[in-house]
């Protein structure tokens, strides 16, 4: 008698990485196929530059989705780009886009938008892909159930020519939060408190899988914005296995399958979880069900915690180059330990990104400041769309009447200030509530000060001019 | 891409933890569409005014250092925005290897790309080669790829470990698209088996 071989449990990572392995050397260096390549404007010149000059073509243009987002302004577009190296970059992909035949979304398409917005709202982003994008955010897609993380420039090329990408298989690693939110608590807060408790490198060299009924519970734009910040823990990726509101978050997408094709995707995607017991080199758990509103108050994602707590004393920490490091921070970020965050008067509220610019984050930051004004020490508040059909739902569903009486700005879509490489800028030592994902030095403008929270709190901060604890309010 | 064989090179002392790409290349310098020229702009924030004035404290505006080949820095360098320009202004500056205890992922493979080496070492060996960069001009490192050895100045070594494959192109300045290119019948199998199994892609 035949004996019957059971194959060894899986976990979501693994069976992706098995579908899309075309080569693997002795020494584990892989050869894996991309399905899907988003490319932007910032990072992608260079590519296409080496692609002409070693008289290479884009092997699948259809694979491949071109969008600009990083440099244009988010001001009136219908003139055209004032700046001019931002400009010349806006046309360098326009064309690059048109001598190798790839899809582009131009800055007057109302498709246009963030990259990491319009890849999962075209349905280009599916299940048990893989996608990449030379954008380090790119983690995003894998709230679908995907394989998504950035790449550099070179690799882009290499995408581009080969639509493969040499890898070496990571560690797999999950991180479970468990129990129901509470009312105020936001995907946003999940992804900040799990960054602080496994730190940036906390995920270095491995992919994370995240897990748990909090995780569950989270709508597909929750879902994103915990994925989206995955790199900020150092991972390599971030996913979350689909269920039903994956699929009809893409039912009907204009690039999600139609049809018998969707049936058959349908079946496949059914199998796309980790199996009962599959290995995982590291298991973090997180308490969801306490989990209070969290802001950063240094210059790493990191530097976080509760809306509640006073700011941690860097001289209580050992290492010498970590304790110097967080004076650092706190010496740019002008405080002091033992302050709390809801003294501090801020400048600037910014609401928007890949992390918190979908419809869901505007609705909510809507229902905080409904019928109610900026605070007057704020030299202004902006709410900037993730894409321009996140703009349009938005706009038919009255949201922007409610913004603009409340006194925000409300913009056209892009990145605008999550890294300003357009107009819309911090200055110098001016403090900012913002929903983006990186609270570097200079990110958001030279010298200016970032404090990451979720939309609701943001919203609350700009009616307060300050931090405050939203369960209170 | 330049190949890379023994360096021996001034090491620059960067001692701190999480430098991100923002921080090596900020977003103002992403305009280009070329890969050179970025040097200038390496650590621009630390190492200029806004106005674009040296600050004479930073390590790589000190005599000693502004001819710096190698970086010793803190712990997760590299960290962020997958940005190449990152190693791009790394090598226009001219550094061709840097050694921490840990990299960010998409940082640590940019630079294999370019020609530069990346060396991970521990804690232990950090704060040593961190003392003997501190000492500047006097003291130069030895990076030996083939021998995956670091030597000090005082002939300490600190060996280290590499991916093979990555050894391998770092030592020859190998290309890796005309590598895959070699494998373009894998590739095609693969695309021909996925289309019957995956017709919804
Ligand atoms: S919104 Fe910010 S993080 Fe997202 S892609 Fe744009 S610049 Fe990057």
């Amino acid at each position: 008698m035949s004996e019957i071989k059971m194959a060894k449990p899986r976990t979501l990572y693994d069976k992706i990485w098995d579908d899309h392995l075309v080569h693997e050397a002795e020494d584990g260096t892989s050869l894996l196929y991309i399905d899907r390549h988003l490319v932007h404007e910032v990072t992608s010149p260079q590519a296409f530059e080496g692609l002409r000059l070693s008289g290479r073509k884009v092997r699948h243009p259809e694979k491949t989705l071109a969008v600009v987002d990083h440099n244009v302004p988010t001001t009136d577009r219908s003139k055209g780009i004032a700046e001019e190296e931002s400009r010349i970059q806006v046309e360098t992909l326009a064309k690059n886009a048109k001598d190798f035949g790839i899809e582009y979304f131009h800055e007057r398409d109302k498709r246009q938008g963030i990259v990491h917005v319009v890849g999962p709202e075209q349905g280009f982003t599916l299940p048990g892909t893989t996608i990449v994008c030379g954008d380090s955010h790119t983690s995003t897609h894998g709230a679908f159930g995907a394989l998504a993380h950035g790449i550099g420039t070179s690799e882009v090329e290499h995408v581009l020519a080969t639509q493969t990408l040499i890898q070496k298989k990571a560690r797999n690693m999950k991180v479970e939060v468990t129990g129901k939110l509470p009312k105020h608590s936001t995907a946003k807060d999940i992804i900040l408190a799990i960054i602080g408790e496994i730190g940036t490198a906390g995920g270095t060299g491995s992919v994370i899988e995240f897990t748990g009924e909090a995780i569950r519970d989270l709508s597909m734009e929750g879902r994103m914005t915990v994925c989206n910040m995955t790199i900020e823990g150092g991972a390599r990726a971030g996913m979350i296995a689909p269920d039903e509101k994956t699929y009809a978050y893409l039912k009907d997408r204009p690039r999600a399958p139609k049809g018998a094709l969707w049936d058959a995707a349908r079946r496949y995607w059914d199998g796309l979880h980790s199996d009962d017991d599959a290995h995982f080199d590291r298991l973090v758990t997180i308490d969801g069900a306490n989990l209070p509103p969290i802001v950063s108050w240094g210059t790493s994602p990191e530097d976080v915690m509760a809306i509640t707590a006073a700011i941690p004393d860097p001289d209580k920490i050992a290492d010498e180059g970590k304790r110097q490091s967080k004076w650092r921070a706190l010496d740019y970020m002008g405080l002091k330990p033992g302050q709390r965050m809801t003294d501090v008067e801020l400048d600037v509220v910014w609401i928007g990104s890949c992390t918190n610019g979908r419809i869901e984050d505007l609705r909510n930051v809507a229902k905080i400041v409904d019928g109610k004004r900026i605070a007057g020490n704020l030299a202004y508040a902006m709410i900037v769309p993730g894409s321009g059909l996140v703009k349009e739902q938005a706009e038919s569903e009255g949201l922007h009447n409610i913004f603009l009486a409340a006194g925000f700005e409300w913009r056209e879509p892009g990145c605008s200030m999550c890294l300003g490489m357009n107009p819309d800028q911090l200055k110098p030592g001016q403090r900012c509530a913002s929903t983006s994902n990186r609270n570097f030095e200079g990110r958001q403008g030279y010298k200016g000060r970032t404090h990451l929270v979720s939309p609701q709190m943001a919203a609350a901060a700009a009616l307060a001019g300050r931090f405050v604890d939203i369960r209170q309010s | 891409m330049q190949k890379f064989d023994v360096l021996n090179g001034v090491a620059a002392p960067l001692n701190i933890v999480n430098i991100d790409t923002d921080m090596i290349i900020p977003k103002q310098f992403l305009k280009t569409i070329r890969r050179t020229g970025l040097g200038k702009s390496l650590f621009f924030e630390m190492r200029y005014t806004q106005e674009g004035k040296e600050l004479p404290d930073f390590v790589l505006n000190k005599p000693a250092y502004r001819k710096a080949q190698v970086l010793v820095a803190g712990d997760n360098f590299g960290c962020g925005s997958s940005r190449e320009h990152a190693p791009w202004a790394l090598l226009d500056f001219g550094i061709r290897c840097v050694i921490s205890t840990s990299f960010a992922d998409i940082f640590y493979n940019n630079c294999f790309k370019n020609g530069i080496l990346p060396i991970v070492v521990s804690p232990d060996d950090l704060k040593k080669l961190m003392d003997d960069a501190e000492r500047g001009s006097n003291a130069t490192l030895t990076i030996d790829l083939p021998a995956q050895e670091i030597r000090g100045p005082d002939g300490g070594k600190v060996k280290f470990d590499i991916d093979p494959f990555r050894k391998h192109c770092l030592l020859n300045g190998l290309d890796d698209i005309g590598l895959t290119l070699e494998k373009a019948a894998s590739i095609d199998a693969f695309e021909t088996k996925n289309a019957a199994s995956h017709s919804w892609l």
